[in-house]
């Protein structure tokens, strides 16, 4: 049968239309970048594209001093700086074997925790803004704000807080602390509960995130997934658990796990993190209680740190996942390699596999759920 | 039986040297053999190492020189002399690359490193078998020049495309060498 | 006083009324989504911020006029005109009030009477979809393309369930005349309710309002320009007073959308159980008809802010089959059992 002309659409089956979402797009926080083919509005194949934030973290850090690298590591996961700056100071105390006296080991576990939460509560309310529902981002960053209230009481700093120095903490718990944090473990949990209310009890909310992106666990552990990402997909892994740091094998806390690593799972398992974070200061705040007023917050570190040659990694469990430092000295006042392990790099890496086959309001559903923060992956 | 024990039988010959610093365990294997080395230790039943958490290269181009160095300080006047004393045998070569391995079921960890000499930079894959190996291999590309046999997409990860130089490396300049990005828009 | 000019002065003051009440939603909107996310809003400008839309008024009028090069100009400039004015032009058949009586002349308060007032309502709102697919195309970018797109898809389909919602109202008042509609819906229903559209079409209101939500284009049904994904879908590429014509519409449409719920299933200017035409004046009458008209309004269009500060967004498989799978359904399903019942009634 004769075709008529006119209605002969000269198309190629991988005619597929090209979006360049980001480096500055609404919903790429920070300056991510994706490349999508898509066939109308679904995902054929999707490419990150990073390094749009790339400062060289590593060279940078090859030419500071140990002390001087601290405020660098602020700026890699900005959401909870807290969390990277201790991770690293933990790794330079490893590399010289210094102890941390116990009470400066609870005053970071309680301002870790605090970044846990202020971690997660950006995420949740960035997730909704992403779907559409404006509304509980004020409420969890309003409470957000009061956590960065006591951080700007204990040094100053808000966001990027440069805390802690190696071998221990510089000051104490701010004064102020120790009013606010009944007030702020009630309303930190009514935040919760309203933003609870308005998104797990919401229809739309359970069709947009349930099942969308689900990956295995066994796709999550071969591409190298690690924190709530992982634990997401049903893996009950949690370096706090697992490799025991601090005090955290006296605390009791429970390790949320998902089942089907979908967005859904993601998102809950930074709500219900955040409950167990506020159980955790709970209890180290009260052995931070029965301390004696004047224990000491630095072990002997001397001025000038120079560790002995050799190399190290540690990592912590940090609200993104596992952030690790492995440390090359040679013996003089400057690491000689420094190599950051940031979650988020691992698990980004896999947005390509994530998304396939998806919509593209999927795509950025996906995104926010993961906590990709730019800073921590382009260094 | 240790950690170091089992990796030992696990591996026979091919550890070259072993450390062990602050309770790291670090072995040193053959270049040629790290996808076998890794293949065995991931599906070894006492091992079990089945994570990947990071891969990266390192430049050791002064870690020696410096080491050399140490005894000039003291004898400024008789520079040229240490240093063909300490001149023993040839340099290590100059790269290193390092997997950090994890056993999810034990909590163990382990530091595989390999030796890269400068003029050879090839490094078989280890895409095959962590995917997450994908975007480190490039980065470690990007950032030392390491040439990833069979690597499905080896380009620039962090530099963009028309970067020449590797910066990570010693001998590049802190401040970079002038280079500019130009975007053409077509 | 000539027939012509009266026509003219409602016609003037249906426009600037169209107008009024867009700028003040958008003051609405800024102030009650700061009231229920625990913020202030916009409290600069002049008392309790009501200026700040004056402000933005100004802003937008000033500023610079861009046309991106690549756009198609003719098309580019049409677009937001062509959204802006069916939305405008809904109004014309809308009863606002009931009559007015002013130096011995009566005026009905509605610009033109028409007897198929239901139908231009429906075919000038689905004039609405050009402006945005217009605006879409014509800015040459992929996100607007989408959004245009996506617009004409959701407009496409909820015109139907809209469509089909309404047509069971026209079953029960036997009439397309809206001021007819008006008339029908006073006294009591059951002895005890207004006799009002809601209480006689529960599920007919329900899903014209769904329905009226997907035209409007907002939250949850937002997706033309769903500022996460789409940057801002088919008005991307605009700015200064084009997009303002863009923002406006969408009010102006929210105005015409609840004066139509009003005047279909809410008693238009009617107050229930009472007959205020008995006890005032004909002029305090006509004033009063219109007041409790806007006030039935007010509500509705507050109902539009806070479903939107509320609700997260749907994804676009997801609008379709709501579209298709459940909403035309139940407006058969409706629009049977009226008929059933009207002809068991008559």
């Amino acid at each position: 049968m004769d075709y008529d002309p006119v209605c002969q659409i000269d198309r190629d089956p991988d005619d597929l239309v090209t979006i360049n979402i980001g480096p500055t797009h609404p919903a790429m926080h920070g300056t991510l970048r994706v490349i999508a083919k898509t066939d109308g509005e679904t995902i054929v194949s999707a490419e990150p594209e990073i390094g749009y934030l790339h400062r060289g973290v590593e060279k940078l850090g090859e030419n500071f001093t140990y002390h001087q690298f601290i405020p660098l590591t602020d700026r890699m996961n900005y959401c909870s700086a807290i969390a990277s700056n201790v991770a690293y100071e933990m790794a330079v105390e490893k590399l010289m074997g210094i102890k941390v006296p116990p009470k400066a080991q609870l005053v970071r576990t309680i301002m870790m925790e605090l970044a846990r939460i202020a971690d997660h509560q950006v995420l949740v309310g960035i997730l909704g803004v992403d779907l559409g529902a404006l509304t509980p981002f004020f409420y969890l960053i309003i409470q957000r704000e009061e956590i960065y209230d006591i951080f700007e009481w204990y040094n100053g700093a808000r966001l990027t807080n440069t805390f802690g120095r190696i071998g221990g903490v510089n000051a104490d718990l701010p004064d102020k602390f120790h009013e606010k944090w009944p007030t702020l473990r009630d309303t930190i949990r009514k935040a919760n509960e309203e933003t609870d209310a308005l998104l797990t009890k919401n229809r739309i909310w359970l069709d947009r995130s349930v099942g969308v992106n689900a990956f295995s666990a066994e796709d999550a552990l071969n591409w190298g997934f690690t924190g709530p990402c992982l634990r997401a997909c049903g893996v009950k892994r949690d370096l706090r658990r697992d490799e025991p740091y601090m005090f955290y094998d006296q605390f009791d806390f429970k390790i949320p796990v998902g089942k089907h690593g979908d967005v859904f799972d993601r998102y809950m398992i930074r709500m219900e993190e955040m409950e167990e974070s506020v159980k955790i200061i709970d209890q180290a705040y009260a052995m931070y209680q029965e301390m004696p007023e004047d224990a000491p917050l630095m072990a002997k570190v001397p001025k000038i740190i120079k560790p002995p040659e050799g190399e190290c990694y540690h990592a912590i469990e940090t609200p993104n996942g596992e952030l690790g430092f492995w440390i090359r000295s040679d013996g003089s006042d400057k690491p000689y390699r420094i190599k950051i392990r940031p979650p988020c790099y691992m698990v980004y890496q896999a947005f390509g596999e994530l998304v396939k086959g998806d919509m593209i309001s999927d795509t950025i559903a996906c995104l926010s759920s993961l906590n990709i923060i730019a800073g921590e992956l382009d260094r | 039986m240790s950690l170091k024990e089992r990796v030992q039988r696990c591996l026979g010959d091919d550890v070259i040297a072993i450390t062990e610093y602050r309770g790291d365990l670090g072995i040193e294997v053959p270049k040629g053999n790290i996808v076998s080395v890794l293949t065995r230790l991931k599906e070894d039943e006492t091992l079990g190492f089945d994570f990947l958490t990071d891969l990266f290269g390192v430049d050791n181009l002064d870690y020696y020189a410096k080491k050399k160095k140490k005894p000039k300080k003291k004898a400024a006047g008789e520079e040229e002399l240490v240093e063909e004393e300490e001149d023993k045998g040839p340099p290590p070569p100059r790269f290193e690359v390092v997997y950090l391995l994890q056993a999810l079921k034990t909590n163990e960890r382990l530091q595989v490193k390999i030796r890269v000499p400068e003029d050879d930079m090839e490094v078989d894959t280890i895409t095959t078998i962590w995917k997450a190996a994908d975007w480190p291999e490039r980065e470690a590309f990007d950032m030392f020049g390491f040439k990833f046999r069979g690597h499905h997409n080896l380009r620039r990860l962090l530099m963009w495309d028309e970067f020449e130089d590797h910066p990570l490396r010693k001998d590049y300049p802190l401040e970079g060498k002038g280079e500019e990005r130009h975007l053409s828009y077509d | 006083m000539e027939d012509w000019i009266i026509d003219l002065i409602k016609v003037v003051f249906i426009w600037v009324w169209c107008l009024l009440i867009a700028v003040v939603m958008t003051w609405v909107e800024r102030r009650a989504s700061a009231m229920m996310q625990d913020r202030l809003g916009p409290n600069r400008a002049g008392p309790f911020g009501l200026l700040q839309p004056l402000a933005d008024g100004i802003k937008l009028f000033t500023k610079e006029e861009i046309i991106p090069e690549k756009a198609k100009s003719i098309l580019y400039v049409l677009g937001p005109a062509l959204f802006a004015l069916p939305a405008f032009s809904a109004y014309a058949v809308v009863p606002f009030g009931d009559k007015i009586v002013l130096g011995g002349k009566e005026i009905i308060l509605q610009v033109a009477d028409v007897n198929i007032g239901f139908l231009y309502v429906l075919a000038i709102g689905s004039m609405g979809v050009y402006g945005m697919v217009v605006g879409g195309w014509a800015s040459n970018n992929k996100y607007s393309i989408l959004g245009g797109l996506r617009a004409t898809a959701q407009l496409i389909s909820y015109e139907v369930p809209l469509g089909l919602a309404l047509l069971a109202v026209v079953l029960l008042y036997g009439t397309f005349s809206l001021r007819e509609m008006v008339f029908q819906q006073s006294g009591t229903f059951l002895g005890f309710l207004p006799n009002w559209g809601f209480f006689k079409q529960p599920l007919g209101f329900i899903l014209f309002l769904v329905a009226a939500y997907a035209e409007a284009s907002r939250v949850p049904f937002d997706l033309p320009e769903a500022e996460s994904e789409l940057v801002n879908g088919y008005h991307t590429e605009y700015g200064g007073m084009k997009l303002g014509l863009y923002l406006f519409g969408e009010y102006v449409n929210l105005g015409t959308l609840s004066a139509i719920i009003v005047t279909i299933y809410f008693g238009g200017w009617q107050l229930p159980y009472v007959d205020m035409s008995a006890f005032l004046g004909p002029v305090a009458y006509g004033i009063a008809s219109f007041l409790v008209f806007f006030l039935k309004q007010a509500f509705f269009l507050f109902l539009f802010v806070w479903v939107r500060w509320t609700v997260p967004r749907f994804r676009y498989d997801q609008l379709m089959g709501l579209g298709w799978k459940s909403l035309i359904p139940l407006c058969l399903v409706n629009f049977f059992i009226t008929a059933l019942l009207v002809q068991l009634t008559v």
